[in-house]
């Protein structure tokens, strides 16, 4: 599968990690980056015309689903790979919520194993915090941190932790393997059966509120136990604006701290509550405009380090039921670039080398992803996408490559579609294709 | 009008309107001796039930039956989770055996709609979880047109559980749309969020509103809101919000009162309220309900036309006492 030698040719190259935004060719040789620049060395190398595309490192997904082990009828980690990889991602984080939870050396090497067996994404799996992320006692994160997993990011992923004192034992406890602790930030007192956003269109639906100051509150309380530990705090996919303006202030005094957004949180609002879909249910829920435009902020300024999709595939029987019945969460991996795009990047909230940056280095920085995120110097990894940034496509649920069909965004025309990726040299997508 | 009734909010004035005139002249089959027309024979109507509401499941099926519909009654109590069918397997079923019509009752907010989405049938919608009741809303339009001329300017309290009530919802939708001023009063942690965004005018004080009011509805409050922490009492809940002989008193003469039932009696009304012929509406809210569902059930299952319904403009019926305030 790994060509010897192969060169990008005449591609916009977008490395921020390297502060490079221009045109240029990009070597590939032996599986690593031999040399970007132009006027390089063909010396036999197979030739991918990339004009018109742009070349960056490989998307990095820090807050993916992907259901094995325990909901294999949803998503495995084949299926989910290979969204990942026609998404343009070549590092994804799966979440610790399976059955069995990944609380341990155990479940967390065979994720990673699986992810090696099926080889379209490098997938880093997240351990959790808690024993069966029940929130009472600490699992064993030195095991799951010496494992041949080698976890650096623990969360107990849908449960916030829930009292202050665990989180600042899980954040000083974790400094002892350089780890980060990453909260899902929600007030359970105050989301108690809770089914949307608390706001205007909840009240009409008579569906039970989340009101935004649930989230903050616990921002709020995270970053200071941040401060208060020195430890590696990351935030959640955060959804409201007063969240977004906890994080900039915090990181303004110094705390260490980095936080994601995901796409639907700086795409879609509460109003798509409205008829019910459950494919709108997500967890922390779609909340208001003013929200949308204060994540989009954020993603701008910094404030937000990284876009994660939160992909969260659930199986059709699963969805198809009443609002109040059916779980939380949406697709996310194969729109992530189109909607980065489409919303960030042509409004002219983000420029493109700020949208790739939120998709690579961004999260790369927020944990340990060895060989992702650039910069694309030589001797790294050949961990590559090359993307076309004005196709328009339209999102068909039929046509995922996901195993389920649980995306808000069908019948969405986007811009952006990723051709080619490259996993350590070798093609995992090429023109537009998955390899296997 | 819409295909379905799912929401009092999909209704115009002009639809309202249509409802109550076509309700009024089918109330007149109730007073036959035979209380009963041909428009719906051959029609397959189900009342599909998840929760237990013996008069709102009764109500139709007379409704149907007056009309000549066969009714079949699908009672299907408990979650679709908990009873291992789901919602849609349900819809499917019974679209396989030809119903035209699916009312539902559903404890989950919303649940019509996504029934609206997987059947061919009209769904109406007979009450989803703490959302709607559009039928109860018509019903209480009718009720309150037989004592009041017009809606324009009418003033309506809505007193209680606004939060958790699908009667609120749909009689500020509907009555909103017919130009009534609505007022809400309850304590502030049974209204809903962002309130203030509502066409209505929202008071924490019974007794200061009462007084301009000429309809007083009332809402059942649950045992379980004070279990939840939502108010301190019953005691203190009843001493606020409740409607007794002397909240009564000053009441105009020509005002109202309205329950949907079923009543909390002791709680927010007091017997002696809720039993007085001068001023309660209740009982003939519960018979204008079997004419309104007629009607509705007339209106969107397109029956052949009723003789005489279709003849002219159906007069409304003469306000019952003075109206002070017109609108």
């Amino acid at each position: 599968m790994v060509a010897e030698r192969l060169l990008l040719l005449g591609g916009h190259v977008v490395d921020p990690a390297a502060g490079l935004d221009q045109t240029a060719d990009v070597l590939v040789a032996g599986g690593q980056v031999a040399a970007v620049g132009s006027g390089l060395d063909r010396g036999g190398a197979e030739v991918v015309d990339c004009d018109g595309l742009v070349v960056c490192p490989g998307f990095v997904d820090l807050h993916v689903h992907l259901r094995e082990p325990g909901r294999e009828d949803a998503e495995t980690i084949e299926s989910g790979s290979r969204a990942a990889a026609l998404g343009g991602f070549t590092a994804v984080c799966p979440m610790p919520n399976t059955d069995p939870v990944a609380d341990n050396a155990g479940v967390v090497e065979m994720v990673a194993a699986r992810g090696r067996e099926v080889g379209l994404v490098d997938v880093f799996p997240v351990g959790a915090v808690t024993l069966g992320q029940r929130g009472v006692e600490l699992a064993e994160l030195g095991a799951m941190a010496r494992s041949a997993a080698a976890v650096d990011c623990f969360s107990d992923d849908g449960r916030p932790i829930p009292t202050a004192r665990l989180l600042r034992l899980a954040l000083e406890y974790a400094r002892a393997f350089g780890a980060v602790i990453a909260d899902h930030a929600e007030d359970a007192s105050l989301t108690d059966g809770a089914q949307m956003h608390e706001g205007e269109v909840s009240a009409m639906l008579g569906l039970r509120g989340w009101p935004a100051a649930a989230e903050e509150m616990v921002v709020a309380r995270d970053l200071l136990l941040a401060e208060l530990t020195g430890g590696r705090l990351h935030l959640c996919h955060l959804s409201s604006g007063g969240s977004v303006e906890l994080v900039r202030a915090a990181k303004a005094r110094g705390v260490r701290v980095t936080a994601e957004a995901a796409p639907h949180h700086f795409t879609l609002t509460d109003e798509a509550a409205r008829g019910f879909d459950p494919v709108f249910k997500v967890n922390p829920p779609l909340r208001e405009k003013a929200d949308v435009e204060a994540v989009r902020q954020g993603l701008a300024d910094g404030t937000l380090d990284a876009v994660a999709t939160d992909h969260a595939p659930h199986a059709r029987e699963d969805k198809e039921v009443e609002w109040a019945a059916a779980p939380p969460g949406m697709l996310g991996l194969e729109t992530a670039l189109g909607l980065v795009l489409t919303e960030l990047v042509e409004p002219g909230w983000l420029s493109l080398a700020q949208a790739v940056e939120r998709l690579t280095a961004g999260p790369a920085r927020c944990r340990r992803l060895p060989g992702h995120g650039g910069p694309l110097e030589a001797g790294t990894p050949a961990n590559l996408t090359a993307f076309d940034p004005a196709a328009r496509w339209t999102v068909d649920r039929a046509a995922l490559a996901s195993r389920a069909r649980n995306t808000p965004y069908h019948g969405r025309e986007l811009r952006g579609r990723v051709v080619h990726v490259l996993l350590r040299g070798a093609f995992t997508v090429r023109d537009g294709r998955a390899a296997r | 009008m819409n295909k379905h009734l799912l929401s009092a909010g999909d209704l115009t004035a002009a639809d309202i309107t249509r409802v109550l005139d076509t309700a009024a002249h089918l109330a007149s089959v109730t007073d036959r001796a035979i209380k009963k027309v041909p428009t719906l024979r051959g029609r397959t109507v189900c009342n599909l039930f998840f929760e237990d509401s013996t008069r709102t499941r009764i109500s139709f099926e007379l409704a149907a039956k007056r009309l000549s519909a066969d009714v079949i009654n699908f009672s299907a109590k408990g979650s679709s989770v908990a009873k291992g069918e789901s919602l849609k397997d349900t819809a499917v079923t019974l679209e396989a055996m030809g119903v035209d019509a699916i009312v539902v009752r559903h404890g989950a907010s919303g649940a019509p709609w996504q029934l609206a989405r997987w059947v061919d049938a009209v769904v109406i919608n007979a009450g989803d979880g703490t959302h709607e009741h559009p039928t109860q809303a018509l019903l209480d339009l009718y009720t309150m047109r037989q004592h009041f001329p017009r809606f324009g300017g009418l003033r309506v309290a809505i007193v209680g559980d606004v939060l958790h009530s699908r009667v609120a919802r749909s009689n500020v939708l509907a009555l909103t749309t017919m130009g009534a001023e609505v007022t809400l009063v309850a304590p502030p942690t049974l209204l809903p969020a962002r309130v203030d965004a509502w066409p209505v005018a929202v008071s924490y004080d019974l007794d200061a509103v009462l007084p301009k009011q000429d309809v007083v509805m009332m809402l059942r409050v649950q045992l379980e809101r004070q279990q939840a922490g939502f108010f301190p009492s019953l005691r203190e809940y009843a001493r606020l919000y409740g409607l007794d002989a002397v909240r009564l008193a000053a009441m105009a003469p020509h005002a109202i009162v309205m329950h949907p039932g079923p009543m909390n009696r002791g709680v927010e009304i007091a017997a002696e309220v809720a039993d007085s012929i001068e001023r309660s509406v209740i009982a003939s809210q519960v018979s204008n309900g079997i004419s309104v569902r007629m009607a509705m059930l007339y209106l969107l299952l397109g029956g052949p036309p009723v003789p005489g319904l279709d003849d002219g403009p159906v007069q409304a019926a003469e306000p019952a006492g003075e109206v002070v305030r017109g609108g």
